[in-house]
């Protein structure tokens, strides 16, 4: 860990234009993954805007029927909110899904959707990794990456998006609201947050520096069945081989699917979602269409297709 | 105390403190977290700095320079130490790689310095700031390529023979030949090895995490070159060990280094990261077993060879062990062979060679039974054999492996699996029952102890032996309870201090057996002290209620102790009955798993197990031992695998996220019942270990039970979903 200084934001704007303005400076919220980071000087700020005082710790409802999250809501709290239980039910079962009860009461909303990929070449600073030290090469290419990236890859990185959360909040179309350095504020559709890795895998987000997320919107309730099936290793504290956020709604002949484990964001093909009548098959080749895989990960291209059939099944005895 | 005949009756037999359920005594020490562990001692080493081992980023070559400017000018920064200025050091015989690179780098994260700093933080970002370049060499990475030409191992029983094996596989009607994998495997306990030394003079004392104290002693003492005498290890608490605290590591070495050069104590844990690539690990074998059969199943054939790797000058993982001895059969074939890699040192980690050996001999026994159209449980009931197969004059000690496999069968349920693979469904669970034997050789250790008694009739024992979780502290206050006729709470256990009495130290599933027959000797010793004290018949008297009988005479302990006490010590030394007779332990597995119809994703719904590993001294404490070695089994079946990058030469998911072992939901109920045996030839406590026979044939359980639920039989451990989904897409 490198020496850093640190502040207390007194609000949102303040922390996103002392952030903007700091060289080297950077959020902290629940720190469950920058900590780490910084441990291994994987993350080296030099100056650390502590977020967790501002609020943005509340679920409240919006005008338009939906669900304004803030922030700071730990993991948790928000699996365990009785409306997300109840009108989002592939949200909370992400989440639960996810990491471990101590890391979830410390991880809030916004840290979720920013943190940073489990490719163990990025986690080991004496290997190549182009996210890590851009230009260094990518050692997961040719390397181990049974765990890796099949769609939307590049030369220059095959990483995943660890997240279950944000995988639930592709298929329910949510909405990252943030505040900019100058005190505007944005929205941002989920599908548009996280990027590709293209030639630049260390620019992860749509965010420019400093802004600071405020807030997920969950629009208006859609109904449905709503199942989050996470295949791995191990029962728990295990990140996706991959998962797949369902909301099936029989009645009237549609679905959603978003998926994880398979790219560097959610991966969510909506026109896939017009194939349900032709099951598993037909939704699987159209979602997965242009997959690049491994030796190690192709394993991936047949497990969705199974694990759609099970979600299928799952949810017509539902 | 020679121990050279069987036991005859003796206190032990009394029971009434041993074999009794009886709570680990350190337990309330542990929960309410002031059981102080190495790296707490902030009391004994007042003023100490923190140092932080700066690995090698590459797995093989040469240090071309080390930069140390940057890192000396950092905040804090007390000393640093390299090859270059820490003075001669010497190669510890326990070690296969040293301590310290320089100017060779022997493997990836081989310490190349130490920097020490005021702070723990300085010392990390420091650390981070010296500039080591390197002139990198090709290295061997891969064991599969390194496989031909592998000679065989140095060492006894590498290479064994009975009668013809090759006519005698040709000529059986029923045959298996298969080749199974498993992977290299980290010990992954729960306290990183971590020191504090300080130095007073030419005399430096270590308080560490570390199994085996008089091993410790002996291998600072050859690496840094100073006589034992002038080296004190004191480790009383062990937050696991694994075989990966069997010898002093890097910590100990660069602590010891560092405090000389800082002239101040310092104190050095190892990362996660470290644990895995710094220190030692289980290798990979590759292992190829045949089985030959009559048509009744009856072995005729056994052959099981075994490949591993380790760096020059190491040795092998022993896999072939229990082909040795576990089956009869006429004509036999074991070879043990070695290749030479240069990834981090291969050592021993819980019950080496038997673990991965009985996790390829236990399936391969599975394919037969199903060749033979034969029950499992059957096959190796007929198999079983009393006396040592390679040498038939030889007999077992004892052995009741029928009675675990019988008893076992019953209490688990086995007569309802249906042996046609992927028939059970549970909704979308495909459900399987699988089986195996357990063995681990019982192997005793030379074990001393210091016992005594004061004048308020409080034993105290001091030994060196450790507790690395197990429960010896349990253990020896029951033994000198019963031995000195008091209740437990009138008795004090201090362990792992190398200025008590040498002990058997805890490795190899020997600690409990052979520390407890060391204290049975001190105990002893101090009986007949006092007896001849109080002009008793040492051989009559009677210690029981805190009292010393003899006839109609009856003291009490506390005045025999008198004002200044009395105490006894001496050394359990084993003869020649581990030779005259083979000694092990037993047990039966069985498992029932689940495989995901569409996923592949493999559960572990049920295991039970019956063992025979002679007295059980405690059962709880020895429970825990097994179920713990039920669940290590469960990862090696399913998920450990320190996966090698063979282009850089190192374990790269080298921390606990990536390394997968079982988290309490991949653990259902477990069962485990244990045979009331008593075996006599091992020593006077009648009983033999137990600390590793729990793992010894698990995972073996786990794999033949996910074949019997899906019908995929996975030879390449561990059996992850993806191995399944081959499978599964071919059959």
């Amino acid at each position: 860990m490198k020496p850093f200084t640190y502040e207390r934001a007194a609000s949102p704007a303040a922390a996103a234009a002392a952030v903007a303005r700091t060289p080297g400076a950077k959020f902290v919220a629940g720190g469950t993954n920058l900590l780490d980071l910084m441990k291994l000087q994987i993350e080296t700020p030099r100056h650390l805007v502590d977020v967790n005082r501002l609020g943005l710790d509340t679920i409240e409802p919006t005008a338009e029927g939906g669900l304004r999250v803030g922030a700071l809501v730990r993991n948790t709290a928000l699996a365990a909110d009785p409306r997300v239980r109840r009108d989002y039910g592939v949200l909370s079962r992400a989440l639960v899904s996810g990491a471990s009860g101590q890391l979830r009461n410390k991880a809030t909303t916004a840290g979720n959707l920013l943190q940073r990929t489990r490719c163990p070449y990025f986690y080991d600073t004496n290997q190549p990794c182009n996210k890590r030290q851009p230009g260094s090469g990518c050692a997961a290419i040719g390397g181990f990456n049974r765990n890796l990236a099949i769609l939307g890859t590049s030369k220059d990185c095959i990483a995943t998006h660890p997240s279950d959360m944000a995988v639930a909040m592709r298929a329910l179309d949510a909405t990252v609201e943030t505040v900019m350095p100058n005190g505007q504020a944005r929205r941002i559709a989920i599908a548009d947050f996280h990027r590709l890795p293209g030639g630049t895998p260390w620019v992860e987000t749509a965010l420019v520096a400093g802004e600071m997320i405020t807030a997920v919107t969950l629009p208006a309730p859609v109904g449905g069945t709503h199942i989050y099936r996470k295949v791995r290793d191990r029962s728990s504290y295990a990140f996706a081989t991959i998962s797949v956020a369902a909301v099936l709604r029989p009645t009237t002949g549609t679905a959603r699917f978003a998926f994880g484990g398979l790219a560097h964001k959610p991966w969510r093909v909506e026109a896939a979602e017009t194939r349900v009548d032709g099951g598993a098959k037909a939704i699987a080749a159209a979602a997965l269409a242009g997959a690049q895989t491994t030796d190690q990960n192709a394993f991936k291209v047949p497990l969705v297709e199974r694990t759609l059939a099970s979600v299928l099944a799952e949810g017509a005895a539902a | 105390m020679k121990f050279e005949t069987p036991a005859g009756t003796n206190p032990i037999d009394q029971r009434r403190v041993i074999g009794k359920p009886t709570p680990r005594i350190d337990g309330p020490l542990k929960v309410t977290g002031t059981a102080p562990y190495a790296f707490e001692r902030n009391d004994v080493a007042p003023g100490h700095a923190y140092g932080v081992i700066v690995g090698s980023a590459v797995a093989k070559g040469r240090i071309a320079r080390i930069d140390t400017a940057d890192a000396e000018r950092a905040p804090g920064v007390i000393a640093i130490v390299t090859r270059e200025n820490a003075g001669k050091l010497g190669k510890a015989k326990a070690h296969t790689a040293t301590m310290l690179a320089g100017p060779m780098v022997e493997h990836y994260d081989q310490a190349v310095a130490i920097v020490v700093a005021e702070t723990f933080e300085q010392a990390r970002d420091a650390a981070k700031r010296v500039r080591v370049d390197y002139a990198r060499a090709k290295g061997r990475y891969n064991l599969a390529a390194a496989k031909a030409g592998a000679p065989i191992a140095p060492g006894d029983k590498m290479k064994t023979a009975v009668g013809d094996f090759a006519r005698a596989f040709a000529a059986a009607p029923v045959t298996v030949d298969a080749t199974y994998t498993t992977p290299d495997q980290s010990h992954t306990m729960m306290e990183p090895h971590a020191t504090i030394a300080a130095w007073d003079g030419d005399t430096v004392t270590l308080w560490t995490s570390n199994q085996m104290i008089a091993w410790a002693v002996r291998d600072m003492s050859e690496t840094l070159l100073i006589p034992k005498e002038k080296i004190r290890v004191v480790s009383p608490y062990i937050g696991g060990g694994f075989g990966g605290k069997l010898w002093v590591r890097s910590d100990a070495v660069m602590a010891a280094l560092a405090a000389r050069a800082a002239k101040r104590p310092v104190k050095v844990a190892l990362a996660r990261q470290q644990v895995m690539n710094n220190t030692t690990h289980r290798p990979a074998t590759i292992q190829r077993i045949r089985l030959g059969a009559d048509k009744t199943g009856k072995i005729t054939a056994i052959a099981h060879q075994t490949w591993s790797g380790d760096l020059p000058g190491g040795g092998p993982e022993t896999a072939a062990n229990q082909t040795q001895l576990l089956y009869a059969g006429a004509n036999r074939l074991t070879e043990t062979r070695l290749a030479v890699l240069d990834l981090p040192e291969a050592n021993a980690m819980r019950a080496p060679g038997e673990a991965p050996g009985m996790m390829a001999l236990e399936v391969a026994m599975d394919e037969l039974a199903e060749k033979l159209g034969m029950d499992p449980v059957r096959l190796r009931v007929i198999n079983d054999t009393q006396v040592d197969p390679e040498k038939p004059e030889r007999p077992f000690s004892d052995r009741n492996l029928v009675r675990c496999l019988e008893e076992g069968a019953q209490r688990f349920g086995w007569s309802r699996r249906n042996p046609t693979p992927g028939t059970v469904r549970d909704g979308r669970w495909l459900v399987g029952m699988g089986m195996a034997a357990a063995f681990r050789n019982n192997m005793n250790m030379k074990s001393g102890a210091r016992v005594g008694v004061d004048r308020k009739g409080v034993v105290t024992v001091a030994t060196d032996m450790t507790d690395i979780g197990t429960g010896s502290y349990t253990i020896i206050a029951q033994t000198a309870a019963e031995m000195m006729g008091v209740p437990l709470d009138k008795v004090i256990v201090l362990l792992g201090d190398s200025r008590f009495p040498a002990s058997a130290g805890s490795g190899g599933q020997w600690g409990g057996n052979s520390s407890t027959a060391g204290v049975y000797a001190a105990c002893v010793d101090l009986r007949r002290r006092i007896a001849q004290k109080l002009g008793f018949d040492p051989d009559r008297a009677t210690f029981a209620d805190g009292k010393v009988s003899d006839g109609g005479r009856s003291v009490d302990l506390a005045k025999a102790a008198g004002d200044e006490g009395i105490s006894g010590e001496d050394t359990i030394e084993f003869g020649r009955l581990n030779d005259d007779y083979a000694q092990a332990t037993f047990g039966a597995h069985f498992v029932e798993a689940g495989v995901d119809a569409h996923t592949g994703e493999i559960r572990v719904r049920r295991m039970a197990g019956v063992y025979d590993a002679g007295r059980i001294l405690n059962p709880v404490s020895a429970r825990s031992q097994v179920i713990g070695g039920m669940s290590m089994g469960i990862g090696a079946a399913l998920m450990e695998d320190a996966v090698v990058d063979p282009r850089f030469g190192y374990f790269v998911n080298h921390d606990l996220a990536e390394y997968h072992v079982p988290v309490h939901l991949d653990v259902p109920h477990q069962e485990v019942v244990f045979l009331d045996t008593l075996d006599d030839k091992t020593s006077p406590m009648k009983a033999k270990g137990v600390g590793e026979l729990g793992l010894c044939g698990a995972a073996a359980a786990v794999a033949n039970a996910v074949y019997n639920a899906c019908g995929v039989r996975i030879r390449d451990y561990p059996l992850t979903l993806d191995k399944v989904l081959k499978g599964m897409a071919r059959v």
